[in-house]
């Protein structure tokens, strides 16, 4: 069976599909460390050509920055992009190695949110940015749908930046507990301590229950479910997270 | 015997066949805790690496009667926390105290566990102080091993002189039902207030 078969990484008999680095490239030569790569300018990824062939307009800009291809492309259609990288036999941006987002400290300047893709059969890497304005609602379309290994990036990045990631099924906090409630802390209007005072931190904090923090699916006690203690399984049953 | 005589307590009749000793209660139980103490590392962050070395065949914590780390908190007795306890983690330190039976001991390894250290931030706590009672602070980040075993060694001293009659001994301190904290809040603010470079931090001005 030849690795053109897998689909996402599994064989059609159910097997692993092992992608190999460089495959779809031939005989071509492994790589070597690129000297002399100039700051801003240069040859952009390969994929730039064709991705502006089929989206047009909604590739706003291309960047190459150190050999590193950065696109801005329209919010609306930040999906389709990355869905067509994922799919199309000539792209295969098979591996999401990071959501995240930027803020910067000119107010006037809006918030960027940043997925960083890699095509591991040609050896592409490429940054695909989105601009949200200022005052315009935080949202963009999850790609949890086409990579699964979204679920806690986009987590991560809604707990520090608050950024909705709409179509992602489980949007809570990661880093910080979930009844936090000081607001986003890596946003620019955040200050370093936190909003509120020491002592008014330390009673939240201590008013969790470390137990009650994970949900059924996580914990992976379904199966386990009826041999757990009465008043943990009435907390997971309902949902609730404090044990209050 | 392994017993060296101290000076409050005298052998009698060392030539019969079976030596027996007079001694205080408390010098012969507080001798037994002191030697075999079951430390529980608690180590979250770089200190922990620290720990292990102290643990290790170098500097080899077993020397001080140490040779079993307790990793459940049901059979340790020394809670050493090792590295900095961020705001999310405090209820769960809070708890493995709780679970240790008497009698116990914590000590508070490095600049992180003692006061937050660097990490003046929203996220870490700022002294496991504020959430455990602490018996010995060990500075340093990290410290370095020796520092480590001279903190223990001051623990042993401590332990080596209690009083069973001093009613402040085995107290578990229960926390306010309703703030769970049990320190007054306004002495909790007043330890943490910002120090050193972290008073410049709203400098950006937003
Ligand atoms: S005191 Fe220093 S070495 Fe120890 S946990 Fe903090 S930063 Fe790490």
């Amino acid at each position: 069976m030849t690795e053109g078969d897998a689909v996402n990484g599994v064989n059609r008999d159910g097997s692993f599909a092992p992608v190999i680095a460089g495959s779809a490239l031939g005989a071509t030569a492994a790589p070597a460390t690129p000297r002399n790569v100039p700051n801003r300018g240069g040859a952009p990824n390969e994929s730039i050509e064709p991705m502006r062939q089929q989206f047009a307009t909604a590739v706003r800009r291309v960047d190459v920055v150190w050999g590193e291809t950065t696109v801005v492309v329209d919010p609306t259609r930040v999906h389709d992009v990355i869905r067509w990288l994922h799919d199309d036999p000539s792209q295969r941006y098979d591996y999401l190695s990071d959501v995240t987002a930027v803020e910067f400290r000119d107010l006037e300047q809006p918030l960027e949110v940043v997925w960083h893709l890699r095509s591991l059969p040609y050896r592409r890497f490429i940054r695909i940015k989105v601009l949200l304005e200022r005052g315009a609602a935080l949202e963009v379309p999850s790609v949890w749908d086409i990579y699964k290994g979204a679920d806690w990036l986009e987590r991560e990045c809604y707990d520090m930046f608050g950024i909705k990631f709409a179509g992602h099924p489980d949007l809570r906090r990661l880093l910080m507990w979930e009844q936090y409630n000081e607001g986003f802390p890596l946003r620019k209007d955040f200050p370093l301590r936190g909003r509120f005072s020491r002592s008014e931190q330390l009673r939240q904090a201590l008013a969790a229950n470390p137990e009650a923090r994970y949900s059924k699916e996580e914990l992976s006690i379904a199966d386990a479910f009826e041999d757990l203690p009465a008043d943990m399984r009435r907390r997971l049953t309902t949902g609730e997270r404090t044990g209050e | 015997m392994g017993l060296s005589p101290r000076p409050d307590t005298r052998l009698i009749d060392t030539s019969s066949n079976e030596p027996w000793i007079t001694t205080k209660l408390d010098a012969f139980v507080n001798w037994g805790r002191k030697n075999s103490l079951w430390p529980m590392p608690f180590g979250t962050a770089c200190c922990a690496i620290e720990f292990m070395a102290t643990a290790a065949s170098k500097y080899d914590l077993a020397r001080f009667g140490m040779e079993r780390q307790a990793f459940s908190p049901r059979q340790a007795d020394l809670l050493i926390c090792a590295g900095r306890v961020p705001f999310k983690l405090a209820p769960v330190l809070r708890r493995i105290w709780q679970q240790m039976p008497q009698p116990k001991w914590c000590i508070s390894m490095g600049a992180c566990a003692s006061t937050g250290g660097m990490f003046d931030n929203y996220a870490v706590v700022q002294g496991i102080d504020s959430i455990i009672p602490v018996d010995v602070y060990v500075p340093g980040c990290p410290p370095r091993p020796e520092g480590l075993l001279y903190g223990i060694m001051m623990l042993q001293k401590k332990v080596a002189n209690e009083r069973s009659g001093d009613p402040s001994l085995r107290n578990e301190m229960e926390p306010d039902p309703d703030t769970q904290l049990y320190i007054p809040p306004s002495v909790i603010d007043e330890v943490s207030e910002p120090f050193g470079n972290s008073i410049h931090q709203t400098r950006s001005g937003l």
